[in-house]
């Protein structure tokens, strides 16, 4: 089997762990969390800051602000002059980056252990200590406009992605793009940044997570000496305006100098983190799984196999999301058939879901590789940490984990029918097609 | 500032015990194996590791691929369905690949022996018995086309394949392991089988372990993976011929950027050359955001997300690349900035804080390397299939620390020649 080279989404699979080092939280007298997680098995230490701030935060007109930021966060501080950060972590030898999503900003370095307290001292600089300077600014905003040319303008795929997004979310924020539009990217300025930083980069505002050859309290007595000083901020929360109630299919058709068709659905599906019944929301992720968890589930089975319409296919479900959120399929069909086939063949699919109950092996199958994949996931540090920085920034206890495989087996067939018929419906679906054009355009 | 210093004089030496300490034998039936044992999580990494990459592929561009990727979609009886059934009833991950040196099939299972005996079984028969039916063949057949196509609308896979073609000319290394839409076309079952059966043998197959087994839990492992007949180990690859002049491609692509490579032949696994090669390219475009090429290009002047080096160590000479994405009005000017740095970067060398500050870096990075099983099997692979010395993860810092500025400017002196240089661009008028 070929890897689903368009996929473009990463699907996480979440899980807890008897297995596991135990999980330790501390929170400082500033507000600052501190989740630490011990796995002795190399010299080595995972350190990540997550800030609960992304671009579903920003508000119209100022989108890409948080991934601006992100950048800046690079251009030094009173202490650490411009250069100085990448250097250090260099000459350290660490591995470190950052990355910003709908719902956080992330800053990493992976790193030998007993380098822990560089990367505190750095982090804990830059979190209050950033300066903004023009010049560098107006550099690094023709950076992310390049970065914004490679990744997006550039990619037939990616360019659709983000105008189905925006099509499917019509009041919320989840609607923009985590790079920003174009336009908002020139139009940022350093008022905007300094005023954002202020307001969201705060001990208070953030979660320190540390997995690797570490001992809790050490890292609790590092964390105090370098983060404990740093002041906390009133937090406002973001001005998230809900998304209105869908009544009805949208469709739209991306017309792009490009080699293959793309589809891509989204049906509008509850998460952990918005009011709905958590057994859904477990539901939605076995059927997530139903669909797309191997090469014997059903679309791979059925669409690419059996039918043969699809040459590749894939779909995911994010039950992490802070908002209200898509449940999505997205393919291209072989060459003896269209986008209009594919889409009646993943039709099929979903009314299948709904009209016949899901047998018992197939549940079953579903369990057991989401209990060896939660023995796999231990495998990387970086990743353990990540599943309790997504956790955390929506709000939600890392403990959920703990309760995560538990919950997927108790979810029934009748539960994954119920929630085919209440969420896939077609009156919350948001179709985009992809349709090549010539390159004359 | 203090603490940092402090720290770094305290290390190198200490992460010594961590050092997986590698065993080797050979199965029944000649095929070598590398296992480390990981007690620490229920499960185990496999690696069956073939000379059957795309340099094998002779004029049929893809074979290696397709026979690959076949290998799992009917098997000894067994149809596609039924194997991806078996894999993920026991929560098992199988994977393929082929890069241009090798041909991989990789396992992932829980160890617990009802979990992991079956899915060895299976991986058996796909190895072994592969049916490389007609009705799979054509289904893989128009997946590969369809991902050659994908690539057609990607600037940086259109420069990558524009590259490697003017670099590597008629060696087998100008061939990426996709093929082309008429060599994959083309592939024929007989095809398929004929290749299966010369490359997919026991002297040509390696086998990487890492996981909760004993040794010999690991050695009944390998014994039963491979059932295959002994076969010949191929013949050398050709030696990779160097250019003997400069050479510029562009290619019209609707697009607001320009993808830019530049580069030519560059070192090969084992090289006499390849850790001197190594840390100076760290310095010039390899070490993330404090290279030289990134300095340059994105720091200074905004001009790109990412500018970059890197050497790509083969079996034979593998290509040297730097590259970068600019806005389609400044690609003249990028390219001069890198052409000049390179150019500087050859003639004077690195500076003395450069190495030292480069040393400090790669050595203390050392861990990051073996900080998961998924990393350290992917060392046995590479080090049995170079045939490598397996004391190389003991010695890497050693002969890092042992490099000298002399010997970074005389080795790219030699080796990388600026008057020879191929640059492609890919993108759109400015």
């Amino acid at each position: 089997m070929f890897h689903k080279y368009l996929q473009f989404i990463i699907l996480f699979s979440f899980s807890a762990s008897l297995l596991a080092g135990e999980i330790h939280e501390f929170t400082l007298d500033n507000g600052l969390k501190l989740i630490v997680k011990e796995d002795h098995r190399a010299p080595v230490a995972v350190s990540q800051v997550w800030y609960g701030v992304g671009a579903s935060y920003e508000q119209e007109g100022k989108t890409g602000l948080s991934h601006m930021l992100e950048h800046m966060m690079f251009k030094g501080t009173k202490k650490y002059l411009l250069g100085e950060f990448n250097r250090i972590m260099a000459i350290n030898g660490a591995s470190q980056n950052a990355f910003t999503g709908t719902d956080y900003t992330a800053y990493f370095q992976t790193l030998e252990k007993s380098r822990l307290p560089i990367s505190f001292e750095m982090e804990a600089d830059r979190m209050r200590g950033l300066v903004l300077s023009e010049d560098e600014f107006v550099k690094e905003r023709e950076v992310v406009k390049e970065e914004r040319r490679t990744r997006t303008d550039d990619q037939p795929t990616s360019l659709l992605y983000e105008y189905f997004r925006a099509t499917a979310f019509q009041t919320s924020s989840y609607q923009n793009p985590i790079i920003g539009w174009m336009s908002d990217i020139g139009n940022l300025q350093l008022a905007d940044l300094q005023t954002w930083y202020q307001r969201w980069y705060a001990p208070n505002n953030a979660i320190l997570v540390v997995v690797g050859d570490v001992e809790p309290q050490t890292v609790l007595k590092l964390a105090k000496q370098y983060f404990g000083s740093l002041k906390s901020s009133e937090l406002k929360s973001p001005n998230s305006r809900p998304e209105v109630e869908q009544f009805g299919v949208k469709r739209i058709k991306i017309k792009r100098p490009a080699k293959l068709p793309n589809l891509m659905m989204g049906y509008k599906t509850p998460t952990l983190a918005t009011k709905s019944e958590q057994w859904e929301v477990y539901a939605l992720e076995v059927l997530s799984y139903l669909l797309d968890g191997g090469d014997s589930t059903r679309l791979p089975k059925n669409l690419v196999r059996g039918q043969q319409i699809a040459s590749s296919i894939g779909s995911n479900y994010n039950l992490f999301g802070r908002l209200e959120s898509l449940f999505t399929i997205e393919g291209t069909p072989t060459d003896k058939h269209t986008i209009d086939e594919l889409e009646a063949a993943i039709y099929a699919q979903i009314n299948q879901l709904k009209d016949t109950l899901v047998d018992q092996e197939e549940l079953a199958m579903v369990k057991t590789k989401l209990r060896a994949s939660q023995v796999y996931e231990l495998d990387s540090m970086f990743y353990q940490g990540m599943k309790i920085g997504l956790l955390e920034t929506i709000g939600l206890d890392w403990r959920i984990f703990d309760s995560y495989l538990d919950n997927i087996k108790a979810v029934t067939a009748e539960q994954v029918q119920m929630v085919a018929r209440k969420y896939l419906i077609e009156d919350h679906l948001t179709v985009a097609i992809l349709e090549p054009i010539g390159e004359d355009k | 500032m203090r603490i940092i210093t402090l720290i770094i004089s305290l290390l190198i030496a200490q992460f010594a015990s961590a050092i997986p300490t590698i065993q080797h034998w050979q199965t029944d039936n000649g095929t070598k194996v590398y296992f480390v044992p990981a007690p620490d999580l229920p499960m185990v990494n496999i690696e069956v590791v073939f000379d059957a990459g795309s340099a094998r592929d002779g004029k049929k561009f893809g074979l290696s691929r397709l026979t690959n990727g076949l290998l799992n979609e009917g098997a000894g009886g067994y149809s596609a369905d039924q194997i991806a059934e078996k894999f993920d009833n026991l929560g098992a991950e199988f994977a393929n690949l082929v890069d241009i040196d090798m041909a991989k099939v990789t396992l992932r299972s829980l160890v617990e022996p009802e979990l992991l005996q079956p899915a060895l079984e299976m991986l058996a028969i796909i190895l072994t018995k592969p049916d490389f039916e007609l009705k799979s063949l054509e289904r893989v057949q128009q997946q590969l086309l369809t991902a050659l196509k994908y690539k057609q609308q990607s600037p940086s896979d259109i420069a990558n394949k524009a590259f490697y073609t003017a670099v590597f000319g008629e060696h087998p290394y100008a061939n990426l392991p996709d093929g082309t839409i008429e060599t994959v076309t083309a592939l024929t079952r007989e095809d398929l089988q004929e290749f299966h059966q010369q490359y997919y043998v026991s002297n040509n197959a390696l086998i990487s372990i890492v996981g909760a087994l004993d040794r010999q839990a690991a050695e009944k492992l390998a014994n039963t993976i491979i059932k295959l007949p002994s076969g010949k180990v191929p013949n050398s690859l050709p030696e990779v011929t160097l250019l003997t002049e400069a050479k510029t491609i562009h290619i019209d692509h609707p697009a607001t950027q320009t993808k830019v490579l530049i580069g030519q032949p560059g070192l090969k696994r084992g090289d006499a050359d390849y850790f001197t090669l190594y840390m100076g390219n760290y310095i010039l475009g390899g070490g993330g955001l404090v290279s030289r090429l990134s300095e340059e290009v994105r720091e200074k002047r905004g001009l790109a997300y990412s500018a970059y080096s890197y050497f790509m160590p083969q079996r034979v000479l593998g290509a040297f690349i730097a590259g970068l994405g600019t806005r389609n009005d400044q690609t003249a000017q990028a390219i001069e900035i890198v052409q000049k740095t390179m150019q500087d970067f050859i003639e004077n060398g690195p500076t003395e804080t450069e190495l030292k500050e480069a040393k400090q870096g790669i050595t203390g990075r050392f861990p990051l390397r073996i900080k998961s099983n998924k990393d350290i099997v992917g060392y046995l692979s590479m080090l049995g299939f170079y045939n490598l010395p397996l004391d190389y993860l003991h010695t890497f810092n050693a002969n890092i620390e042992a490099i000298t500025l002399p010997m970074i400017k005389d080795a790219f002196q030699r080796r990388l020649l600026l008057d020879k240089l191929v640059t492609v661009t890919v993108g759109g008028k400015p």
